[in-house]
């Protein structure tokens, strides 16, 4: 079971990936198959199960996409 | 489950128009959770500056007011005046607040003003298309500065948390970086001192943040924040300038 759970408002997404790389899971990437209203791939949870629920997605998130929740 | 992040409640639901990666965005979120965390959005006045926060005023969920270029300081002061019992923010960049507005912020600090001051410096013109600004870096390419500053042409930056610093007025000056989780850990603790300095009553604070400008730079947004922490550091160093104590 996943320690936490993150959850994307990927309308407001803007691919600049720092998210991606600040995870200390590595666990996100952008999504390819999907382009949102703003043009951009936005980014998806390609391991949810393995979320710890730090919060740190959403701490470097410049455009509040990400809500965070943990155990 | 508990809620480790969400949607602060000082800001609107609007959609920022920053370009991606701008550390813009995650300082407009610190602020709103700082004046969440000390129970003053129904307190606070903001006052936005001419620049890429121009548009701040739809963004936070506060009273706010548009200032003419680099002239916040003085509107807070006016405010501040009047209504003593408001926490006042002014949210400034680098060539609102050490350029064309050199003179209010230096006054408005002498004059220890209650106010609290967001001043972020990405070291250009973010907004008119990256011209130089008084913190461009030597060397910095910039499109007024082609082939990089020279302290012949230009002078040389200025670093304005350790200028106002000296001023008995200032109560509250640090300097911090949005770059790492960890320093933006410390960026909200300082805007939180900086807005109890003024619940305080204890005279002028301002926050310096050092911060992205990934169009500008010609840089990833990833990159822009290494360029950030290798030159733009060692340049402006981090830490507490002022702390007054009583
Ligand atoms: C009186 C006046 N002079 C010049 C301008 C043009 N102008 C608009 S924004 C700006 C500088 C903005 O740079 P900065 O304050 O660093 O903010 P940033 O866009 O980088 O966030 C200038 C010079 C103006 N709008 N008004
Ligand atoms: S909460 Fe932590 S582990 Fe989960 S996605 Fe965000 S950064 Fe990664
Ligand atoms: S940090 Fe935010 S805007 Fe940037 S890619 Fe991640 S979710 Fe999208
Ligand atoms: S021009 Fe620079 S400061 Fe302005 S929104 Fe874009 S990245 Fe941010």
């Amino acid at each position: 079971m996943a320690k936490g759970r993150v959850r994307f408002h990927t309308e407001r997404c803007k691919a600049c990936e720092l998210c991606v790389h600040f995870c200390p899971r590595k666990i996100l990437g952008v999504d390819m198959d999907t382009i949102n209203l703003l043009g951009y791939h936005p980014v998806k949870v390609n391991l949810p199960e393995n979320c710890n629920g730090c919060g740190i997605c959403a701490l470097m998130c410049p455009d509040l996409v990400i809500e965070v929740e943990r155990d | 489950m508990k809620v480790v992040a969400t949607r602060p409640q000082s800001l609107t639901n609007a959609k920022f128009h920053y370009c991606p990666g701008c550390t813009h965005g995650i300082i407009h979120r610190l602020i709103a959770e700082c004046i969440d965390e000390l129970d003053q959005r129904e307190n606070s006045i903001g006052i936005c500056p001419v620049g890429c926060a121009v548009l701040a005023y739809e963004y936070f969920n506060l009273d706010m007011l548009e200032a003419a270029h680099g002239r916040a300081p003085a509107i807070a002061t006016g405010i501040k005046r009047i209504l003593p019992d408001r926490c006042v923010f002014t949210y400034q960049g680098d060539g609102d607040l050490a350029s064309i507005g050199m003179g209010e912020i230096v006054h408005a600090s002498a004059r220890g003003e209650k106010i609290s001051v967001i001043f972020v410096n990405n070291t250009l013109y973010g907004m008119t298309g990256g011209q130089m600004a008084p913190t461009t870096l030597i060397g910095q390419v910039t499109t007024t500065s082609p082939y990089g500053r020279t302290v012949e042409q230009a002078g040389y930056p200025i670093k304005m948390a350790e200028l106002l610093a000296q001023n008995e007025g200032s109560a509250y000056i640090a300097r911090t970086a949005v770059n790492t989780p960890a320093n933006v850990v410390k960026t909200k603790k300082a805007i939180k001192k900086a807005l109890q300095t003024q619940m305080n009553n204890k005279g002028f604070s301002m926050v310096e943040i050092l911060s992205t400008c990934p169009t500008n730079w010609g840089l990833n947004p990833i990159d822009a924040l290494k360029w950030l922490e290798e030159n733009m550091i060692p340049n402006y160093p981090l830490g507490e300038f002022k702390v007054k104590e009583e």
